[in-house]
């Protein structure tokens, strides 16, 4: 960037979603210190209102006002739009259900929303990031966030431990992308995507390839941690187990999918030139995400545990539909994010509100018999056990479709076999968790469990819609998700 | 836009408030609103029409896109041409009045609610697949038709043979599903669209095929799957079981509508069929093979419901000759005057069942003109309507058939016409046992009936109470008690409806339907009508009724005689040709036994078992593995990173890198 670089009114605007989120968090930190004890509530609903400001601005930046931002550091396409109004969705209904549980916890305090006003900027940046240093900056002001947001019941050592965790290994693994960036920067002499696309492809620019592809690998070590693909998959089960309930909601949604965002955009834009050489790494990782996820899934006990290996399965399929090095591969993926987002926020959104007060019932058994005592919040479950499983009539089933028919046109026959069969196994854990509901005998936790609260309906009741919705009409999303699959190569 | 939608839309309003409420409401609301949502889906379907006439294009109204995948787009679409527009009006109009029937009929049965929710499904899911503008539209109706016709021949489900019958039924027809199905991925890999007029625009392009190519196959799955829905031979089987179910189920699913969704969807896939000269005998030979079995199995049944059930296969057969032919227009017009006099038979049957106080077996009857009058009146104008009397509504479709077939095989068209008198033969043999002669049900003690001796595999003649205490006082209700033995008629809203199609029956055939169809059919060539044939036509019809007048009025000791004297062939057809037994033989019980021997105890107890378990102490091991990674030490998991990211580092920076 040119040192006499004035931003323009288009630069503002493209970028305004987060410009709001950062005054807005920025603000919330400060009535936070100004109000004092007594009046913190409140906080959690101009959150609300500044992600809502925040999707009507993407929403409309998006529509008619496309194009590079700073000096084309940032892009904002169709492809960023998608992902910018996901996870803005994605933090909405996390805020939602945050107030009843924080509510519940008796710590609902404006730093928490700002955090995640924060951790959004951060995977709105990524979302549209057209340069390294961008990647990198949402990267940590994403992650950052979400260390604390991990470890903010500061009294739990569950949380404790699951911060820690994931700042330590988080912050190991962030070094490797950052190495690669290097790496790539003194070969190439630029951190912008399109421009090293160019030189990658250039047999003259670059003289040493082992080199690239060498900056390849350490870029998907980075960002194979972030959405906890194999081999670097093993602080999942540990952080989201961990977390609060509402916080490991958002994770496995948001940031995974922005995480996946940035994964697609560098590698198809910067390294598609490369990609015969690191496809067989994607097909390798994809396929043992999918096994680790589903495999050990099978012996948990604690649904939130249960649901963390279920989404090192799930980011498997996705890494499948990157293995396929297709636009419709791409539109695979991202249908999938959106679609497992919901499954995941109404899944959570039940555990949210089912563990109760210091989380006390997380346990599968705990569930036993729910169907007797809140038979629509054991239905709800239901609906999104079965979108998950893929079963046909909710969006996961066109998910997993997608995917695995843009795996066959890419001719990757096996993986599709081995995904498809991997998809099979998991049908065993979520079906257990129904019989569970269904079959066994209310115990003492079923029978002591509460009514959903507002926010906490608001999201299941939403999740299940948009499920079902997809389910029948995929068109409707599909549609969004084949018009911003397109990528610069 | 006519709001096509409105149309299967009432009556699913219907099923959703007569299911979900119906246990709640009193008989008259779930009376009120079963047949106040067809009978406003009639009346959308008249205004519609109205509107929208003369037709001689197709309506089509596109609410939103269904699938879109790669080329294949599905849009969700309705349309109107003139087929649809005769299929329209059968359903809805005859729906109508067999929703106002069963009112009556089903007055005392249990599960009242339940039987009037699944009858408004039926009407919606049969308005989809006649309004659906491509197939897989047409087969979402077509699979719920299915499932209806399932839950309702299976209404008694406490009653053993109605659930199996059900099952058969709906087994029966995967087969034909399949076929269909099979022939919708052909279409969509030929023609890149399932849209009905895509689909014949382009197959009307491509040349007729001599020898077996790509439309002969579509054409031959698409009978396939006509011969499932439409109780063709060999998948016939299961129409003459779903008898079990309540008599105003027959009448509107079993006769008039569902089971002719085969000859619609022939009809709607002329075009196609016209390509495949070979596929087009196929139909031919298999609709004229099913009316002559099915005919000749009529003449030997006793139970009443059954001998219209074979009668239907049979009149099936005749609109499967006519697709073969080449004569759309005539084989529409027998669906639509068959559907009148069929559905009339069989309400009628209702009728004389009711009256008989749930007895089927016509030896048990006799003489009941003088008891039940108005019955015997409307069932009359059917009677003369399916046996060809001339310028009755049969006739006219009859003949037109007739002709048509004469035009293309002088053999195929004798042998229909022999199956024609056989059709006015055994109708009239039926009427003549059911309501000539002396009333025979008082001879029989009451006991008596229930075991017909050693041939007794067709006297249903309880009504499938699985309660029976519930049967005794239902009769004491609806019969007065006094008259217990004695037939007596049924009450207006059960004969009302009989008069209309008593009427429809006679007149329905003077409205030159396949001249109206025209613009909705491929063009037909023209055959000149030769007067002799015509008299031949009627000729065979009369004769039948005079040769059952003399067997079963004149002379009634003669098919005793004629009986034994045939001995074996007799047998052979009171048996159905055993189509049962060598399905049973053949089919069934390989797999029933296969499936106890081989499949459970070998493989399932054995391998598969031993798999799953296998596969069980595999994942656990694999999970095992995964849980000895997972340490949760801090220092074994950055050690994992470090390992995956020299391994990444290692493939890509060795192996990669080659541009």
């Amino acid at each position: 960037m040119p040192a006499n670089f004035i931003p323009t009114t288009a630069d503002y605007l493209r970028t305004l979603p987060e410009i709001i989120l950062i005054v807005a968090g920025t603000l919330l930190m400060l009535l936070e210190g100004l109000a004092g004890e007594r009046n913190r509530k409140g906080t959690g609903p101009i959150a609300l209102v500044a992600i809502l400001a925040a999707f009507g601005a993407a929403f409309l930046a998006g529509l008619d006002n496309r194009g590079p931002a700073f000096q084309n550091f940032l892009i904002i396409d169709d492809f960023a739009t998608f992902f910018r109004l996901l996870v803005l969705v994605v933090g909405a209904f996390s805020v939602l259900c945050s107030m009843s549980y924080f509510e519940r916890e008796n710590n609902d305090t404006g730093e928490y929303y700002a955090l995640i006003l924060f951790s959004l900027v951060g995977q709105c940046l990524l979302a549209s990031s057209n340069e390294l240093i961008m990647v990198f900056i949402g990267l940590e002001i994403s992650s950052i966030a979400t260390y604390i947001l991990c470890g903010f019941q500061r009294d739990d050592r569950r949380n404790n431990e699951s911060a820690i965790k994931y700042f330590l290994l988080g912050s190991f693994a962030t070094t490797f992308l950052l190495y690669g960036v290097a790496w790539i920067y003194g070969m190439t002499g630029t951190t912008k995507l399109d421009e090293i696309g160019k030189l990658v492809a250039d047999p003259r620019a670059i003289d040493t390839p082992w080199m690239v592809a060498a900056c390849c690998a350490l870029m998907f070590v980075g960002f194979a941690f972030k959405v906890s693909a194999a081999p670097l998959q093993s602080w999942t089960p540990d952080v989201y187990q961990g977390a609060p309930a509402p916080v490991t909601m958002f994770m496995s949604a948001g940031p995974k999918a922005a995480a996946f965002a940035v994964f697609l955009r560098v590698f198809t834009t910067g390294f598609s030139t490369l990609g015969e050489s690191w496809m067989p790494v994607v097909w390798i990782s994809a396929l043992l995400t999918m096994i680790v996820g589903n495999f050990a899934a099978l012996t948990q006990s604690n649904i939130k545990r249960l649901l963390a290996y279920s989404s090192i399965a799930h980011a498997g399929y996705v890494l499948v539909a990157i293995a396929a090095r297709s636009e419709i591969g791409t539109a695979a993926a991202l249908f999938y994010l959106a679609s497992y987002a919901f499954m995941n926020l109404g899944a959570f959104a039940i555990v949210t509100q089912f563990s109760r007060a210091k989380e006390r019932y997380v346990l599968v058994e705990d569930l036993a018999g729910l169907s007797q005592r809140q038979p629509v919040t054991a239905a709800l479950f239901t609906v999104f056990l079965l979108s998950l499983i893929g079963v046909p009539l909710t969006s996961g089933f066109f998910g997993k479709f997608y995917i695995f028919k843009a795996a066959i046109d890419s001719k990757l026959f096996w993986l599709t076999v081995l995904g498809l069969l991997n998809s099979a196994v998991a049908a065993y854990y979520y079906l257990r968790i129904i019989v569970v509901m269904y079959f066994h005998e209310p115990g003492q936790s079923a029978d002591t469990a509460p009514a959903p609260a507002p926010g906490i309906s608001i999201t299941m009741w939403a999740s299940a819609v948009m499920i079902v919705v997809l389910g029948v009409y995929p068109g409707l999303l599909l549609r969004f998700a084949t018009i911003s699959s397109f990528l610069p190569k | 836009m006519q709001q096509l939608w409105l149309i299967p839309l009432f009556p699913l309003i219907g099923f959703l408030i007569n299911g979900l409420f119906g246990r709640k409401l009193p008989k008259s609301a779930i009376s009120l609103v079963a047949v106040g949502t067809v009978v406003a889906s009639f009346l959308w379907v008249l205004k519609t029409l109205s509107a929208i006439m003369p037709l001689e294009t197709p309506h089509i109204e596109t609410y939103a896109t269904w699938i879109q995948s790669g080329f294949v787009n599905i849009p969700f679409e309705f349309a109107v041409d003139r087929l649809t527009a005769v299929m329209l009006l059968v359903v809805t109009g005859i729906g109508s009045l067999i929703h106002v029937y069963a009112t009556g009929y089903m007055a005392e049965e249990d599960g009242y609610y339940r039987f009037f929710a699944y009858l408004n499904l039926f009407m919606f899911f049969m308005l989809t697949l006649v309004l659906g503008n491509n197939y897989l539209l047409l087969f979402v109706g077509w699979e719920g038709v299915g499932l209806c016709s399932y839950l309702l021949i299976g209404f008694y489900y406490l009653k053993n043979s109605a659930s199996t019958a059900g099952n058969k039924a709906f087994i029966v027809n995967r087969v034909g599903d399949f076929g269909f199905s099979l022939a919708m991925f052909l279409i969509v890999i030929q023609f890149k669209t399932l849209t009905f007029q895509d689909v014949m625009k382009q197959a009307a392009q491509v040349p007729v095929e001599h020898a077996v190519g790509m439309m002969t196959v579509i054409c031959l799955l698409l009978l396939v799957g006509a011969a499932g829905k439409s109780a063709q031979v060999p998948l016939h089987v299961w129409l003459p079981d779903a008898m079990e179910g309540p008599t105003p189920v027959s009448a509107l699913i079993h006769a008039a509508t569902m089971v002719t969704a085969g000859v619609y969807m022939t009809c709607r896939s002329a075009t196609i069929f016209l390509k495949a000269p070979i596929a087009m005998e196929a139909v031919a030979i298999v609709g004229l093979i099913t009316a002559v079995l099915a005919a000749t199995i009529g003449m030997t049944q006793w139970d009443i419901k059954k001998v219209f059930a074979y009668s239907t296969i049979s009149q099936l057969g005749y609109m499967f000759l006519a697709a073969g032919v080449g004569a759309f227009g005539p084989a529409m017009w027998h669906v639509v005057t068959h559907a009148f006099f069929k559905a009339l038979l069989f309400l009628g049957a209702g009728a004389v069942i009711y009256s008989m106080h749930h007895e089927q077996d016509m030896r048990h009857m006799g003489g009941l003109r003088k008891y039940i009058p108005i019955t015997f009146g409307t069932l009359a104008c059917a009677w003369i309507a399916i046996a060809g009397v001339p310028l009755t509504s049969g006739w006219f479709s009859k003949e037109a058939i007739l002709g048509a077939v004469y035009h293309h095989s002088p053999i195929m068209y004798w042998i229909a016409v022999l199956t024609a008198m056989v059709t006015a033969f055994y109708v009239s043999r039926s009427m003549f046992l059911t309501f000539f002669g002396e009333f025979r049900g008082a001879a029989v003690p009451a006991a008596g009936h229930h075991g017909h001796g050693d041939e007794d595999d067709h006297g249903h003649d309880d009504h499938g109470h699985a309660v029976e205490k519930h049967d005794d006082r239902a009769h004491a209700v609806a019969h007065n008690a006094a008259h217990d033995t004695e037939p007596h008629e049924a009450p207006f809203v059960m004969w009302g409806p009989l008069a209309v199609l008593a009427a429809l029956s006679i007149v329905g055939g003077f409205f030159d339907l396949p001249h109206f169809l025209e613009p909705a059919l491929p063009p037909a060539e023209h055959v000149a009508h030769e007067a002799w044939l015509e008299i031949v036509g009627s000729a065979a019809g009369i004769l039948g009724i005079v040769i059952a007048h003399i067997m079963y009025v004149a002379k009634p000791e003669m098919p005793d005689a004629l009986t034994a004297k045939l001995g074996g062939l007799y047998r052979l057809v009171y048996d159905k040709y055993r189509v049962d037994e060598a399905y049973d033989l053949t089919i069934v019980d390989p797999l029933i036994g296969g499936s106890r021997s081989f499949l459970w105890k070998g493989l399932d107890a054995g391998l598969i078992d031993g798999m799953v378990n296998g596969a069980g102490s595999t994942a656990r091991l694999v999970g095992g593995f995964a849980r000895w990674i997972q340490t949760g030490n801090m220092r074994t998991y950055g050690a994992w990173v470090l390992v995956g990211a020299v391994a990444v580092l290692a493939y890509l920076g060795i192996g990669g890198g080659v541009r």
